[in-house]
């Protein structure tokens, strides 16, 4: 198993339980959709499978590593190394090119591929866009930037969360479907936060999170 | 409506507290500081005002006898040729252990003065007293305070009007005080002489009119100073708007949204720029409030120093208290709404330019910021240019403070650009992804700190600048006081008589008597003070000639040439080879040129014979003794016991050595006080904007964060960007500050005090002041960055979920 | 002459230096200073001179004038001396103080000039003999009383008159003591109103050579006004019949006093009862922002006396530092003539 979600709990403090004990797995390569309405604790799980937060019980295994017993520094070099993420917005770097942002996460794990970045560059259709600064950007391109980003470090394990959820349904369609194509091709696993049951079915498993459970 | 705009406004400032109380702490600075000068400035200038009213009869010109007192008998004999005068007598004479200036006049003849009218118009028969009955001493409280319980003194009546340091009296008491009888200073001329008198040149061909000393001379002397203080208060000013400027953009930036959403609702964007020109006069109005009594308290701490500095440095009289005055509150205020407008206008401009529907974009920063580097480094080459210019085409003080003015501002434009060459270039020399980041990432910051940059900037360049011309004067001065005290000892006899006759006691008990005698004269309109010294070898080898002519001393000892001071010569325009007419029919080339630190005015030196015969009545109170240093405390008390000498009538030379430099180094008190304030309003305008600018990182962190980095190493990595920042704006401003410092010695000097000084390096102060930057950048830094270090997670993971 | 005695004290009260606040001076007690006695016998030409220890004097000229075209002029020259304390000392330590005021009248104009002076340097005084008196460039000098120079210089005027004395001396009151209130007080006080004058009087337009006669008073004492008095109108008219009269009124809360001396063609003097001198004004002209009586009817019925006395020029006014109206006057009716009158305390 890449990813194992045990009995985890989370709550911010003043506030109600986020997850009440929510378990899933994930073997490398496989593709998960995590759905769920608003405020159903998607994103946190997402999260914290990313090692970007703590958690109050339970534990999560990530490539084998416990995450509950990480330090900051630790969570920290798991980022870097195993783990990439695209958010909804604000993914890049706002001082760094196309192109700079494209290699910071590879450079950051010591992956850094230049074949594989000129591949994904052209594959995503970034070619003429690598000088620009990320405000220059189109939504869409964004995200695909992002995505690049991502996959350039050659991480086990894809964290998405709504990576489509700033753009219109053409731009979403076409973001999508690099993202699958590319997570395919390069055998990283994928755990997608999304409120879209299209988007959703296009993966291979699903889980359905409903007030801080899986359904 | 109104209620409802002004409502949605002001919850603004509630959210945000911290802005609100950062926006008024830097009104209040800018205003305090920059009142707080003009209230010292104020002060001053009344006193001499008053001293002026007072002494001066300021219009009046004066007739004088160049080179000695004029005598009674003249005065009568103008008098009875119909001449309308009224004589003055004044000199300095030790009323018990006080010094004062006794100021003696006829009030009967003089110009009304209210010193006198306030006076006597609680007590009418003072007249009597004054005139006739042991007369009558007027004081201001101080000094009669001092005077109180001296015995022997006529009566003390305490007066605010009479400048401090001073008492004034009627002539026939000053006379007795001062031991000279029969003598008279000046003759003022007085206004309405009747038509057809014989002209005072056939007269009194001895007499030489000119126009009136008092005041106008202090007011010139002392201009130099003010327009200095002056200088630092706007310096002080622009800081402290940096911070204003800082604040309103980004409440402006934040409220974005709001003002957004409250012209949709269909508030018209007239009524909305109204009203928030309305919330920013009472912004105005309050900081500039609170600024005012800071800056009353400022200026109450340092104005005793302030005094002290223009009594030491020109002999102005400055009383050391502070009155609340309209002109500077007001202007104050004024300072307070105008710079809040100038501070506020770009963010209104761009909030009322701001299209009804667009999204929230960021804008192109990159392109952006370099089209206005661009700009900016043009814009501060030209002003470095006009400065320079300004000096060659505006002569005198007001084109070195141009070229100040242009060197400072010009150089403030310069720093982003020349930052930002220096990220640029400190960019190739990076390793590594997170160099690459950090390097980049300060380049973005530059737009949004390089206003505070450019406070640090000034501030240390000031300080750098002054601390290089007061450490470089005090050096040049202590070399000189070694120069010029060589006589081991000096004495002040009572008068005359006691002189002699301690001269004569001296001469088997030590090497050499050296009197100290002097006489006034007037040189080309200006007062000049001719001493005469006797052919002695302590003077041809200590004394500090900046240049001679050949035999030199020879030649002034035969009294055939004259040595003068520096600002005599540049005032003159004449050097060694050139002649100087010191009086009617005298006539000597200069031999040579000496420096002095010791007053701003002129001074010549001549033989003791030549200078007898071309003044009369010329005191013989004073000597410089030269025995072996160790007999001199044998000497003072053998002194003392013979002659009845109180113990500062005897000062040994380390003791005036000594009190020499404390009063130089009170004179830049304040100078030192004014540059650590306007370094700490520095700090303060480097932890607005990283406070200000808080927000708007939070995306820029957010995605570095996540991608790997700790928040710790983010802390770190601001607060060592801080740092980076303040040390490059130091390093910059240490070319700045000695090219300020070189205006300063080589054009303000010489226009102020006519004396150019050299200029000394002080390489550890620098160090001293680099390290002073960094502390300040640092605790500016270390606020933001601990809040950092702090943040929970799920803060930055907020930002890659919520809509802006 | 009580009426210049307090002309003086409040005249010093207002030197440009000192402001208000005099008015407490002029009711105390004059101690250590001498009093007018009337033992005393005046002694010529010593009591010409100076007297240090009583508190005010006076030289008092004025002068009725005719230029070469028949017009009337006046000329004023007055030396007054106040002493802060008794006695007299060299240099700044004098007690004395000296003004001197100067006008020059004409039908039009009345220029004025002031000027002031510490005592014991020499910039003004008074020797008897030979006469001298001066203050600044004015002076009053002579070989003798009998014949004199006077000169003084203004902004706007300047003369030079040689007066010639053409009578005798005139005491006042009996033996030069002449008293001035009900109360008893009193001063020294002669005349010699017998000048011949000739000379030139210069003005804005040009010297003009004059003739005339002159008056000079010669006062001295230590003692104040009575409290209740406020002002007082003076008046030394030269009938054509060559008779002359001094008589003052000094107004009072209790009522008037007023005194006067008649001198006869020959020159012989006869003391006034009190209340045998009248004088009533006839009309007001606003002066210097006040109204003063410039026409008046002076009675005296044991003489026949019963004139009117109008101002050469109403607007005679003396805006010195202490402001009094004083200028030549007109006589007519019973005993025609000229004159000077003084007016003070119209307020």
């Amino acid at each position: 198993m890449l990813l194992t979600i045990d009995h985890v709990q989370k709550t911010y403090p003043g506030a109600r339980p986020v997850l009440q004990g929510v378990s899933l797995t994930l073997d490398a390569g496989q593709t998960l959709a995590l759905t769920g309405e608003s405020g159903s604790g998607k994103s946190t799980l997402l999260h914290l499978a990313g090692a970007l937060d703590g958690f109050d019980a339970g534990e999560i295994t990530l490539a084998g590593t416990p995450l509950s017993r990480l330090d900051d520094s630790a969570r920290a070099a798991l980022r870097r190394k195993r783990v990439a993420l695209v958010f909804q917005q604000f993914n890049l770097i706002p001082s760094l090119t196309v192109a700079q942002n494209l290699a910071f996460h590879a450079r950051l794990a010591g992956r850094l591929d230049p074949d594989w970045i000129g591949e994904l560059t052209e594959r995503l259709g970034l070619a003429d866009l690598t000088a620009r600064y990320p405000e220059q950007l189109s939504g869409g391109q964004q995200q695909r930037v992002a995505i690049g980003r991502a996959l350039a470090a050659r991480p086990a394990l894809l964290l998405a969360d709504e990576p489509t959820g700033n753009l219109d349904e053409t731009a979403s369609n076409a973001v999508m479907d690099l993202m699958l194509e590319l997570v395919r091709a390069s055998g990283t696993a994928l755990f997608l936060v999304t409120h879209s049951d299209r988007i959703a079915a296009r993966l291979d498993a699903r889980a359905h999170l409903s007030h801080g459970r899986i359904a | 409506m109104i209620g409802a705009a002004l409502l949605a406004l002001a919850s603004h400032w509630r959210r945000h507290p911290l802005q609100l109380a950062t926006l008024l702490a830097g009104l209040a600075l800018a205003t305090a500081l920059w009142s707080a000068v003009q209230a010292i400035n104020a002060e001053a200038r009344a006193s001499y005002a008053r001293a002026t009213a007072q002494i001066g009869s300021g219009a009046l010109d004066v007739l004088e006898a160049p080179g000695g007192p004029i005598p009674l008998a003249r005065y009568v004999a103008l008098r009875r040729a119909g001449w309308q005068l009224s004589p003055v007598l004044e000199g300095r004479a030790r009323l018990g252990e006080l010094r004062v200036t006794v100021l003696g006049l006829d009030p009967v003849t003089h110009p009304p003065l209210p010193a006198f009218a306030a006076t006597m118009e609680r007590d009418s028969a003072t007249l009597g007293r004054m005139l006739a009955q042991g007369g009558v001493l007027f004081a201001p409280p101080e000094v009669a305070a001092a005077l109180a319980d001296v015995p022997g003194l006529p009566e003390i009546r305490v007066s605010d009007s009479v400048p401090p340091g001073m008492v004034m009296t009627d002539i026939g008491v000053a006379e007795r005080l001062l031991a000279r009888p029969g003598q008279i200073d000046r003759l003022l001329i007085l206004s309405d002489q009747p038509p057809g008198l014989t002209p005072l040149a056939d007269l009194a061909p001895e007499l030489q009119r000119r126009a009136s000393r008092a005041g106008t001379d202090t007011a010139r002397l002392t201009d130099s100073f003010h327009l200095n203080l002056t200088a630092f208060g706007l310096l002080s000013f622009a800081v402290g708007l940096f911070i204003v400027h800082g604040t309103v953009g980004l409440a402006f930036e934040q409220r974005r949204g709001m003002v957004r959403t409250l012209r949709a609702l269909g508030l018209p964007l007239r009524l909305l720029t109204t009203l928030m020109l309305g919330e920013l006069l009472v912004l105005a109005l309050i900081g500039g409030g609170l600024g005012l009594v800071l800056g009353y308290l400022v200026a109450a701490a340092l104005l005793p120093d302030v005094a002290a500095t223009l009594r030491g440095l020109y002999g102005a009289p400055v009383a050391g208290g502070l009155s609340l005055r309209p002109s500077w509150v007001m202007g104050g205020l004024a300072m307070a709404l105008a710079g809040t407008g100038v501070a506020s206008a770009q963010a209104l401009w761009r909030m009322v330019h701001m299209p009804l529907l667009s999204a929230p974009g960021l804008q192109a920063w990159a392109q952006r910021a370099a089209r206005g580097e661009r700009r900016m480094a043009l814009a501060g080459l030209g002003l470095i240019g006009a400065g320079g210019a300004a000096l060659v085409l505006v002569p005198g003080l007001v084109g070195g403070f141009a070229l100040i003015a242009g060197l400072m501002l010009g150089a403030a434009l310069l720093l982003p650009p020349v930052l930002a060459l220096v990220l640029h270039l400190g960019r190739r020399l990076a390793r590594g992804p997170v160099g690459d980041w950090l390097w980049a990432d300060t380049r973005a910051q530059l737009p949004g700190i390089g206003l505070a940059l450019m406070a640090l900037l000034l501030a240390l360049a000031a300080n750098v600048g002054v601390g290089t011309m007061v450490s470089s004067f005090r050096l040049t001065f202590t070399g000189w006081l070694d120069q010029r005290l060589v006589s081991e000892l000096y004495l002040t006899a009572r008068d005359d008589e006691q002189g002699a006759e301690i001269a004569r006691w001296l001469v088997p008990r030590s090497e050499a008597v050296l009197p100290i005698r002097s006489a006034e004269f007037t040189v080309a309109g200006g007062p000049v003070t001719v001493y005469g010294v006797v052919d002695h070898p302590t003077y041809s080898e200590n004394w500090p000639l900046l240049e001679q002519a050949p035999n030199a001393w020879g030649r002034v000892n035969a009294g055939a040439a004259v040595f003068i001071n520096e600002q005599l010569a540049r005032r003159l325009g004449q050097w060694s080879g050139d002649s100087v007419q010191l009086a009617p029919g005298w006539t000597l080339p200069i031999a040579g040129v000496y420096s002095d630190y010791g007053n701003p005015t002129g001074q010549a030196i001549v033989a003791l014979p030549a200078l007898l015969s071309h003044a009369s009545a010329v005191p013989n109170r004073r000597f410089g003794v030269r025995v072996a240093p160790d007999t001199v405390p044998g000497l003072i008390a053998a002194l003392q016991e013979d002659f009845d000498l109180p113990a500062s009538a005897l000062i040994d030379q380390a003791g005036l050595k000594a009190q020499s430099l404390a009063v130089f180094d009170k004179t830049f008190v304040v100078t030192g006080a004014l540059n650590l304030l306007t370094l700490g309003v520095a700090g303060f305008a480097i932890l607005t904007s990283l406070l200000t600018l808080w927000s708007l990182r939070l995306p820029q962190l957010a995605p570095v964060w996540a991608l790997g980095l700790t928040r710790g190493t983010l802390a770190r990595l601001d607060l060592g960007r801080s740092l980076l920042l303040a040390a490059f704006t130091a390093l910059l401003a240490l070319p700045l500050g000695l090219a300020l410092a070189w205006v300063l010695l080589a054009v303000i000097n010489v226009q102020a005090f006519g004396w150019r000084l050299p200029m000394y390096l002080f390489p550890a102060d620098w160090l001293r002041l680099f390290g002073l930057a960094l502390l300040a950048a640092g605790l500016a830094a270390a606020i933001p960055a601990r809040r950092l270090y702090r943040l929970p997670p799920s803060e930055l993971l907020k930002v890659f979920a919520n809509a802006r | 002459m009580r009426a210049r005695l307090a002309l003086l004290l409040i005249l010093l009260a207002a030197l440009p230096a000192y402001g208000q606040g005099y008015a407490g001076l002029g009711s105390t007690a004059s101690e250590g200073f001498a009093n007018p006695d009337p033992n005393t016998r005046l002694h010529f030409p010593r009591d010409h001179g100076p007297h240090p220890d009583f508190r005010i004097e006076w030289w008092y000229l004025t002068a009725n004038l005719t230029g070469p075209d028949g017009t009337d002029y006046g000329v004023q020259w007055t030396l007054f001396r106040s002493a802060l304390a008794p006695g007299e000392a060299a240099g700044w330590a004098s007690p004395q103080i000296w003004m001197g005021h100067a006008a020059a009248t004409t039908p039009e104009n009345h220029y004025f000039a002031e000027r002031l002076a510490r005592g014991g340097i020499g910039q003004a005084g008074v020797r008897a003999t030979p006469f001298r008196a001066w203050i600044d460039d004015w002076q009053m000098a002579g070989a003798d009383f009998d014949s004199l120079r006077l000169t003084a210089l203004g902004a706007e005027f300047a003369y030079d008159l040689n007066l010639t004395a053409e009578g005798p001396l005139v005491l006042h009151g009996v033996n030069g003591y002449s008293v001035k209130s009900a109360d008893g007080q009193a001063s020294h006080y002669y005349s010699q109103p017998h000048y011949r004058i000739t000379g030139t009087l210069t003005l804005p337009s040009g010297p003009v050579a004059v003739t005339g006669q002159g008056w000079l008073d010669r006062e001295w004492s230590s003692q104040p006004l009575a409290a209740d008095q406020s002002g007082w109108d003076w008046f030394s008219l030269t009938f054509d019949s060559g008779a002359r009269l001094m008589g003052f009124r000094l107004r009072g809360a209790r009522g008037d006093f007023t005194s006067g001396t008649w001198i006869d063609a020959e020159g012989n003097a006869t003391p006034l009862a009190s209340g045998a001198f009248r004088a009533a004004p006839l009309d007001e002209t606003p002066v210097a922002g006040r109204d003063v009586p410039v026409r008046w009817r002076v009675t005296l019925p044991d003489r026949g006396v019963d004139v009117e006395v109008a101002a050469l020029n109403p607007q005679s006014w003396m805006g010195t530092s202490f402001p009094y109206w004083e200028g030549p006057v007109r006589v007519s009716c019973s005993h025609p003539g000229r004159g000077y009158l003084e007016m003070t305390g119209y307020e």
